[in-house]
């Protein structure tokens, strides 16, 4: 059944990046975002490189859990590195075969390419396993509050968002207890062809999505019985504070920024 | 149908910081046409064990032989043993799906391949078994129905598979007493005719009264599988672990404390009338 499922795989700990003002980490990896797309060179892809390593450690996150966050996307990486190596146009040859070409160029394009994924998706891998969804969902509403001029419903939106997560393991194991019931009824859930699997999910799905339902009404009584009653005039337990590890943080990233911008 | 469980162990998220043990190196068997209840806190394994019992679950370690064969034998038919236990979780009305009252109930069956006029003299039995009114609700869709008969829609779903083995994860949780009295009733009767029953349930009661052996669960670990009444002579365990006597066996200690000789097989209410009357009637001497 359902088994090994992390989470928006939040790694809990307690380094100096896991205690990170939220709402610093998601600007920082704005930055760090752009800071990849102009590290042009060698040394800057290194500097890159460095940094993110500097990163792991110190949040001491175990780095294969980093790598596991790679895993998805193998495919992806691969495919570009092979559609860029072999129809970039132009370029000195280096060597041919049948109908394709590899270009010095076109190689060098497709490594550059394929770094700037990995480093993409281990910078913001390290965004997820280092701030709890909370948190997350919690910066990203403050980050967003110049938008309630405009009327944009930023706190409803961040509330949809904690809800939604809050419930992902709850559904989780509904559906766990779901299938093994509907499996002691006589349910197969992986067998058959695609149109016999796709109705047997059928009495997966109907149970799932009612529970789902009356969850949802369940908790809105339970929230307004609350007094919840929106955004407005809702004050917080836990205030943000930026810190010195965060100034500091972001006068490296700035720091970094600035090197890559010097040509480097 | 005898089922045997030999030194079985499960491990949820193994390899991980969630990892955690749900059942320890629990080895019973139990045979045909046996009543075993099962209790323990919240937590402490049952609804894992049972998980395993039925197949549902692959242990981690460990072996279940059922009619001495093992389960987990690579081709052993799985969907054979479908026909054979069936399997009411908690909250079985959480499981409805279909359209209509009849296609729920018909679900099962139809699944372990028993033929459509069979089908319907199984729907229309189980449906008599759980007191519903066949004509009335066969063709209601399942969710316009009360709470209570719901449950009762879903067991008569399971009850349609005609299953030897019955194991049920605290069937009577939120029932009327009416819905619980009438529902033990059924189960003690099933009993009677033949079938083996494992429950698990908080009612220390209805264990006491029905079943034949109990077994107790603690942390993942079986603490007690003994009778019912020695396993509720060990008020002390029973009570660190979270768990209560039977109201019968608390009147009967009340007697003790105050001098009455009442017999620790004393657990069920019938025994007690007869123990009280005994004692009535020597005090009128």
């Amino acid at each position: 059944m359902i088994k090994n499922v992390t989470l928006g795989q939040y790694f809990p700990g307690d380094s100096i990046i896991h205690r990170l003002d939220p709402r610093m980490k998601l600007l920082l990896v704005i930055a760090v975002i752009v800071l990849i797309f102009m590290a042009d060179t060698l040394v800057g892809n290194l500097v890159v490189l460095a940094f993110l390593f500097l990163t792991i450690l110190l949040s001491r996150v175990n780095a294969i859990l980093v790598l596991r966050g790679l895993k998805p996307l193998w495919f992806v990486i691969t495919l570009m590195f092979v559609l860029n190596t072999f129809f970039y146009s132009g370029g000195t040859e280096l060597f041919s075969f049948w109908v394709l070409r590899v270009t010095e160029e076109g190689l060098h394009n497709a490594i550059r390419l394929a770094v700037r994924l990995i480093y993409l998706i281990t910078a913001t891998t390290m965004l997820t396993l280092t701030t709890s969804p909370i948190a997350l969902t919690d910066g990203l509403e403050r980050l967003m509050a110049p938008l309630k001029v405009v009327r944009f419903p930023v706190h409803e939106l961040a509330m949809m968002m904690t809800i939604a997560m809050r419930f992902i393991p709850t559904l989780l194991e509904e559906t766990d207890k779901i299938m093994k019931a509907q499996t002691a009824r006589g349910a197969e859930f992986d067998s058959g062809n695609v149109i016999r699997r796709a109705t047997g999910m059928v009495p997966l799905l109907v149970p799932l999505f009612v529970s789902a339902f009356r969850r949802a009404d369940e908790l809105a009584f339970a929230m307004e019985s609350r007094c919840y009653h929106g955004g407005e005039g809702r004050t917080r337990m836990k205030i943000l504070h930026m810190r010195y590890p965060d100034i500091i943080s972001a006068a490296v990233v700035a720091g970094l920024i600035v090197f890559a911008a010097m040509g480097y | 149908m005898s089922i045997e469980l030999k030194n079985l162990t499960y491990t949820y998220m193994p390899g991980t910081p969630f990892e955690a043990k749900a059942v320890d190196d629990i080895s019973v068997s139990i045979k045909n046409g046996e009543f075993l209840g099962i209790i323990g806190h919240t937590g402490s394994g049952k609804t894992t064990l049972i998980g395993l019992m039925a197949g549902l679950l692959k242990p981690t370690s460990g072996t279940v032989l059922i009619n001495g064969e093992d389960i987990g034998k690579k081709g052993y038919d799985r969907k054979n043993l479908r026909r054979h236990i069936g399997v009411v979780f908690q909250y079985p009305e959480h499981q409805l799906f279909e359209e209509t009252v009849y296609k729920d109930i018909a679900f099962g069956p139809g699944k372990i391949g028993v033929p459509g006029d069979e089908t319907e003299k199984r729907v229309r039995h189980a449906m008599a078994l759980m007191e519903l009114d066949f004509d009335g609700i066969k063709e209601l869709s399942p969710f316009e129905l009360s709470g209570g008969q719901k449950r009762r829609v879903a067991i008569a779903g399971v009850l349609a598979m005609e299953p030897e083995v019955l194991i049920l994860d605290e069937p009577v949780a939120g029932l009327d007493p009416k819905g619980r009295r009438h529902l033990m009733q059924l189960i003690t009767r099933l009993n009677s005719e033949g079938k083996t029953i494992i429950m698990i349930t908080h009612s220390m009661d209805d264990l006491a009264e029905n079943a034949q052996r109990v077994v107790v669960l603690n942390g993942a670990k079986m603490v007690m599988d003994d009778v019912p009444c020695k396993v509720f002579s060990n008020e002390q365990v029973l009570r660190d672990i979270g768990l209560d006597l039977p109201y019968v066996a608390k009147i009967a200690a009340g007697l003790r404390s105050k001098g009455k000789t009442v017999p620790q097989s004393v657990i069920r209410l019938d025994d007690l009338e007869d123990c009280v009357t005994k004692m009535m009637g020597k005090s009128n001497d």
